[in-house]
């Protein structure tokens, strides 16, 4: 039952995801690909659940690993999405000097 | 479920919201950088809860946090904006095998799984390995580590299809029993690690930009696998909205080229145009820079057209500049940026707005053709294929069909070039050979530099 439950979910937040970034104007593709880098560290949620203390010593190095390559997406996109972000100024914001 | 767990799915749900809002924040460049903040809060909010969990390693958490977020820091804050593919492409990678460990490490730990769990093991092992090595192939093509060209060799597409089929066998005798294959489980990796070099391999440099989109696809799709590895919804919502936005940038992509995905992936294009060296030929008429000042003086509206030869001349701050004193003389001036100039999408749009054109100046493709009759004067700089005419009634050319800027249709076209060298698919311009064309040679950045000088002196 789980997994209808999980797929459900899925399905419909792959046509919210259709609906939300046809909306995104070309200007942004950059930023939107560097910020969905972003959102997809969101692995980092599951391995820190199930990273648990009295874990196999082999399933803790692949967990720690994974902490680090999902950490570096998360900290690494938003940060550099925002810097880009930072830069689209309107013309009345002394976008032009 | 237990009052926390409970309580940290209730916060999923806020954090998804946060994602979503976030993401539909993006649709204007006056709200996006809200918008990253708030799907930034979204993230923080979700790991800050998921540490409430009981019985976790913080050990190894904490430490694994420090060191990924000092890395990811440090690059986001020194990496040049031209250099954004190559980062994406990295990140893009990164994303595949954290999904890709987790479903080992998750695996490793709980070998008794239903064979459905089986099976999004085998997804999120395999989509997640392929992301990343083709991802590093990918960021070795763009940063010229490896050679940017098309690799092709004979009996190709049955390599790839037998690495295929490989890994469906795997898939089918691990997902059977997962408990008695931890064997074909490595296999399945080592086949995942294979065929994402394999693949990305025959792609040339200047197909990069689908390519990292659809990397981009499949690393939401790794994460949404690995969500349902461990049954948890916020991995699985935020995971498709990445791959669903992987997938529609893949798709503007292959259609501003007019290619179809299938011809991207599979054709080796770089390698097999280079033969149409003949196209039009005729008679170019070359101006020099007191010429186009005197064309630009007299201009009402001028349009530039800016292509990735702008950027690798590092001229974008002088474009400015000029676009500045444009201005100053009274004359309206925009950027019109096609969907595929510069590396991956929107990247024109990132370096104008590292120069400071404000955003308001920039236009799509689809929004200057129909105003196009009514330009005075448009300036190509560093663009070629994307304002190549014989892309509209040339029938034997390799980009018929191709979406173009129309500057042909301005009352005149300055096309600033080194020399009369084809450009990246190797195919003569006809655009040169108009009768309202004007070539002015030259390093793009010095002759910009040159029209500056010539402004600067009138006054």
């Amino acid at each position: 039952m789980e997994a209808i439950y999980l797929t459900f979910v899925f399905v419909l937040a792959i046509f919210l995801g259709f609906e939300l970034i046809s909306k995104v104007p070309s200007t942004l593709h950059t930023p939107l690909m560097s910020g969905s880098n972003a959102i997809s560290g969101i692995t980092l949620i599951g391995v820190l659940a199930s990273l648990k203390a009295d874990n196999l010593k082999f399933a803790t190095f692949l967990g720690f690993l994974a902490v680090i390559f999902a950490t570096i997406n998360v900290v690494g996109g938003y940060a550099v999405t925002n810097r880009m972000l930072e830069m689209f100024k309107k013309k009345d914001e002394g976008g032009s000097k | 479920m237990n009052s926390t767990a409970l309580f940290i799915n209730f916060t999923y749900v806020l954090s998804a919201a946060l994602f979503i809002f976030g993401l539909k924040m993006l649709s204007s460049p006056a709200t996006a950088r809200r918008g990253n903040l708030v799907s930034a809060c979204g993230m923080l909010l979700a790991i800050v809860v998921t540490l409430f969990a009981q019985g976790i390693d913080y050990k190894w958490i904490i430490l694994g946090m420090i060191i990924g977020s000092a890395i990811g820091y440090v690059a986001a804050n020194r990496v040049e904006m031209t250099a954004m593919p190559e980062m994406v492409a990295l990140f893009n990678g990164f994303g595949g095998i954290a999904s890709m460990l987790l479903a080992w490490a998750e695996y490793h730990q709980h070998p008794e799984i239903s064979s459905f769990i089986g099976f999004v093991v085998f997804l999120s092992a395999f989509i997640g390995g392929v992301t990343f090595s083709g991802s590093m192939v990918a960021y070795g093509k763009l940063s010229g580590k490896i050679t940017s060209k098309a690799v092709v060799f004979k009996g190709q597409h049955i390599a790839n299809a037998l690495v295929l089929l490989a890994a469906i066998i795997s898939a089918l005798v691990f997902s059977k029993n997962p408990a008695g294959h931890y064997g074909a489980f490595l296999q399945i990796i080592f086949v995942a690690l294979v065929f994402g070099v394999t693949s990305v391999i025959p792609i040339g440099g200047a197909d990069m930009p689908v390519v990292i989109s659809l990397l981009n696809s499949y690393s939401g799709l790794a994460a949404c696998a690995a969500g349902f590895v461990v049954g948890n919804n916020i991995l699985i919502v935020a995971g498709a909205l990445v791959g669903a936005s992987g997938i529609i940038l893949t798709n503007i992509m292959c259609k501003a080229m007019n290619r179809s995905l299938a011809n991207v992936l599979f054709s080796g294009f770089g390698s097999t145009t280079q033969a149409a060296g003949s196209g039009p030929q005729g008679e170019v008429k070359p101006a020099s820079a007191e010429d186009v000042y005197y064309i630009l003086e007299a201009a009402d509206s001028v349009v530039f057209v800016p292509g990735y030869g702008l950027a690798v001349a590092q001229a974008q701050h002088v474009v400015r500049e000029l676009g500045d004193l444009l201005e100053k003389n009274g004359t309206e001036v925009s950027y019109a940026i096609h969907p595929v100039a510069g590396r991956m999408p929107g990247h024109m749009n990132v370096l104008l707005a590292e120069a400071n054109v404000p955003y308001d100046q920039l236009v799509e493709m689809d929004d200057i053709n129909p105003r196009m009759d009514s330009v005075d004067v448009c300036v190509v700089i560093g663009a070629n294929d994307v304002v190549n005419p014989a892309a509209l009634d040339d029938e034997s050319s390799p980009i018929y069909g191709m979406p173009i800027i129309e500057t042909q249709r301005a009352k005149t076209v300055i096309v600033l070039k080194r020399s009369m060298n084809p450009g990246f698919a190797g195919i003569q311009n006809a655009l040169f050979f108009y009768p309202n064309t004007r070539m002015y040679f030259g390093d793009a950045k010095a002759s910009i530099q040159a029209l500056v000088a010539e402004f600067k002196d009138s006054d």
